[in-house]
């Protein structure tokens, strides 16, 4: 079965957010909101933006030629699909402000098989600690091994986090970008991205090789949540993009975790303000397919126990006394504190952070 | 009339004699030296001349001519200043010429007469006795470094009268001073008693310090990183007396020695990351030793390991691994001993807070600092520690040891060490076990667990025991190098 070709209405829609992308960009800075803007119609959006240009984008909306358009992302490798296919993932398609053309990288089948599975949304911070990045890699790879696709935005930190995660056990996940499908960003993640395409898929509203505007990754953050019945923050700052994402997954009425982290760091304030208004405490990959599947509809995989004589110093790295001399200020011998360290790293219980540190690994 | 003075010019950490000759014939008055010398030997002539008239005696006006030889070798500094002047006078007769033959000579000239010592007076004693001289005429000052050459009659000297008259014998050669035996540069060296907490690091210098393996210690501003790295000098076993010869070599040839005496202290040398290549490894047109052999037999401290740069880290490779370096000149290639243990110290990311909530850097800068750090030196490191801000409990609490303490542990460790002879340490069949689970388990790779195995057999010796056990195994795993490996560091 092949994607029939997107039609004319919505290419016509979509190029014309893209040529707008600079006044979008103004209007934000002015004030207005970006789901309401998105929301209008092309004949309201053009009137609202476009200023004393009116007339001439009006004009050069009508003049597009469809035909062409299609032959672009055709050239550039991607598939597209449109708002009126059948194929368009239904919990999008309920939102107003739904993006007309999802652009896809990879195999163009693999997004409906993706998403006729099961997902979440895990996001966070950019700059992530070492726990939160253990706990999303970790959550990524638990929901992946599960069947579960992840949804995120391949962003640093947390969001590729969550990638690597779920590529290292099946790679079903999607990577939502705020430049075109077939353009990385950031350009750091390449590699990352090679492979999300291989393994999953990378979808993006913007035509091929259209770079990332400011208002581009919030509007990226409404398609992340638009897709996923469960949005899941793993570590963000009070005023972070991932509290947007959740917000307005909060607004279509999705399910909302959030990862607890200690009340003294700025970086668990967000996930702890969504947990202390209601949101779904998610400890582990566990947590989230209670949330999905239902409560008890799988066996939790065992872990082994740690032996006895490790027991503490889990416990003690755990509570942040996270290298040999913290855990000789906890009242460890040097040799028992380095000994412990070193068959707990071997046995795969904790991990080297950068830095040096450790970190207990989220399994 | 001709006279000839023996002296020496360094050449490398060697002292050559050379003939300073002089002739003085009838004709316009004039004064040229020739035989290769630097800015500062031509210079000589007016220093010379105003000595020699300074001290009460009579500059000829004839004809003078002074002759370095070997005329090949090129002559720096100084130091000819007294062999010039006493020439001057033997050639015209104020001086007998017979009483230059047993004897060296060696210092420079104020215009008043006065005799200043120069660098390298320990090479030159030595140079006074491969030579077969009977002694060596040297600024006072300098009597107790030249003294530390047996064999030689050392004749210290105040003013260039005082060092004819010697020569002449109509004044006794005054003994050298007593040899202060350093005891003063013991005293206020750097402890480890005084060191709060850093158990950890600790240990770390003295796996170190008694395997000689190099040490990189990783932590935030501010930790201590250079304050336990300026006390792993002091848990060394004391320099013996052969040792000791060799580094007071290197610093009297730097201009280091102030005092007499050999040099009683490892050296501990802390270059600034802005030095060159020339600078860190020895250079210049008549080569110098560089930081890192003027700290031979101690150690070479690198505070800012990424803030060097990459040419200077990539000359100290080879001296490293040798012991010692090779400066390549035109004429010649010179040799400097540079047997040293490297510390190097270094934030774990642009901003030193990595892990941490304080942590201003992105993923990239991340990335970026690791690949900085993992040039050419990383790989010379054996051991990587981090270090950490003490608990505030840890501050209150005794000292964890005392660099004696440490020092007998390393002492007893390295006699060990040196009782196998080179030879590789049996390893207990469990320890073999988990090192093969590592390696397969890509948590270090081929050239770590080489380096995982010399640290666990010093480990094996500070234990005192005779084959590496997996305790020693496990411990020295925590040492790898965690930052140039991506399989040790999450995302």
């Amino acid at each position: 079965m092949s994607f029939e070709a997107p039609c004319d209405d919505c290419v016509r829609r979509s190029r014309l957010v893209a040529r707008l992308a600079p006044h979008i960009q103004r209007a934000r800075e002015q004030g207005r909101r970006l789901p309401l803007l998105l929301g209008l119609s092309d004949a309201e959006l053009i009137a609202a933006l476009g200023g004393r240009q009116a007339g001439a984008l009006a004009a050069a909306h009508a003049a597009l030629d469809p035909g062409a358009a299609r032959a672009g992302v055709a050239a550039a490798g991607l598939a597209a699909l449109c708002r009126c296919d059948p194929r368009y993932p239904a919990p999008l398609a309920v939102s107003p402000d739904a993006p007309a053309v999802l652009h896809m990288a990879g195999e163009p089948e693999r997004l409906p098989a993706l998403l006729a599975e099961p997902a979440a949304a895990v996001v966070g911070a950019r700059r992530a600690s070492a726990y939160g990045l253990e706990v999303a890699t970790a959550l990524g790879r638990g929901l992946s091994s599960a069947g579960v696709t992840v949804i995120s935005g391949m962003a640093l930190g947390i969001d590729s986090a969550a990638h690597t995660g779920a590529l290292e056990a099946g790679g079903n996940t999607i990577a939502v970008l705020a430049s075109g499908a077939d353009t990385p960003y950031p350009a750091s993640k390449s590699r990352l991205y090679a492979q999300i395409r291989e393994a999953g898929a990378v979808i993006s509203e913007l035509p091929p090789r259209f770079p990332a505007w400011r208002w581009a990754f919030p509007a990226r953050n409404r398609i992340i949540a638009g897709l996923a019945p469960l949005t899941v923050v793993v570590e963000a700052g009070e005023r972070s993009g991932s509290l947007i994402t959740a917000g307005i997954a909060e607004d279509l009425g999705r399910e909302i975790g959030a990862v607890p982290g200690r009340v003294t760091s700025a970086l668990a304030a967000g996930p702890n303000e969504l947990l202390g208004a209601g949101a779904h405490v998610v400890r582990g990959a566990e947590d989230v397919l209670d949330l999905l599947l239902g409560a008890g509809v799988r066996p939790a995989p065992a872990r082994p126990p740690v032996p006895a004589h490790l027991g503490s110093a889990l416990t003690a790295v755990g509570d942040g006394r996270d290298s040999a001399d913290a855990l000789v200020g906890a009242g460890f011998a040097l040799a028992d504190a380095l000994g412990a360290l070193s068959e707990l790293e071997l046995l795969g219980r904790i991990r080297r952070a950068p830095g040096g540190r450790f970190v207990v690994s989220a399994e | 009339m001709l006279a000839r003075v023996a002296t020496f010019a360094l050449d490398g950490l060697e002292a050559r004699r050379v003939w300073c000759e002089v002739d003085i014939r009838p004709g316009l008055p004039a004064f040229g030296i020739v035989g290769l010398g630097d800015k500062a030997v031509r210079e000589a002539r007016e220093r010379v001349r105003a000595a020699i008239q300074n001290q009460g005696y009579e500059f000829p006006m004839r004809r003078i001519t002074a002759n370095l030889a070997p005329a090949y070798l090129r002559k720096v500094g100084p130091s000819f200043d007294l062999p010039l002047a006493l020439g001057v006078l033997a050639a015209s007769g104020q001086v007998p010429g017979e009483a230059l033959d047993a004897w060296a000579v060696f210092g420079e000239l104020s215009l008043g007469g006065e005799l200043r010592g120069s660098r390298g007076t320990l090479l030159v004693a030595e140079g006074v006795r491969a030579a077969g001289l009977r002694g060596l005429v040297l600024a006072r000052e300098r009597g107790g470094e030249a003294a530390l050459v047996g064999g030689v009659e050392v004749a210290g000297a105040e003013t260039l009268r005082e060092a004819a008259e010697v020569l002449a014998g109509t004044t006794e050669p005054s003994p050298p001073p007593p040899r202060d035996h350093a005891v003063a540069e013991a005293l206020g060296a750097p402890d480890l008693a005084e060191v709060r907490g850093q158990a950890g690091a600790i240990r770390a210098l003295t796996v170190a310090a008694a395997g000689g393996h190099n040490l990189l210690l990783s932590g935030p501003p501010g930790t201590g990183k250079t304050m336990l790295a300026r006390r792993l000098p002091s848990v060394l076993p004391p320099l013996t007396d052969a040792e000791a010869l060799e580094v007071t070599r290197i610093h009297s040839l730097a201009g280091l020695r102030t005092g007499g005496g050999l040099v009683s202290r490892r050296p501990f040398r802390a270059p600034h990351h802005a030095i060159s290549a020339a600078g860190l490894v020895g250079g210049g047109a008549l080569p110098s030793p560089g930081e890192i052999s003027l700290a031979h037999r101690g150690v070479l401290f690198l505070d800012e390991l990424a803030e060097f740069p990459r040419p200077s880290l990539e000359a100290l490779r080879q001296p490293l691994e040798d012991g010692f370096l090779t400066v390549v000149r035109a004429q010649r290639a010179l040799r400097f001993p540079a047997a040293v243990t490297l510390v190097a110290a270094t934030n774990p990311c642009p901003c030193g807070y990595a892990g941490s909530e304080r942590c201003r850097c992105t993923e990239a800068d991340h990335a970026r600092y690791r690949r900085k750090l993992s040039g050419p030196l990383l790989d010379r490191l054996d051991l990587c520690v981090t270090v950490e801000r003490p608990h505030p409990d840890a501050l209150a609490a005794p000292p964890v040891t005392s660099s004696a303490a440490v020092r007998a542990e390393v002492a007893a460790a390295r006699e060990r060490g040196a009782a196998r002879c080179g030879e590789d340490m049996p390893v207990q069949a469990d320890a073999r076990d988990l090192l093969a689970d590592a390696y397969r388990g890509s948590r270090i790779s081929a050239r770590g667990h080489a380096r995982v195995l010399r640290v666990a057999w010093t480990l094996a010796d500070l234990a005192g025991r005779d084959r590496v056990e997996a305790a020693h195994v496990r411990e020295a795993l925590l040492y790898r190098d965690w930052i140039s490996d991506p399989v040790a560091v999450a995302v």
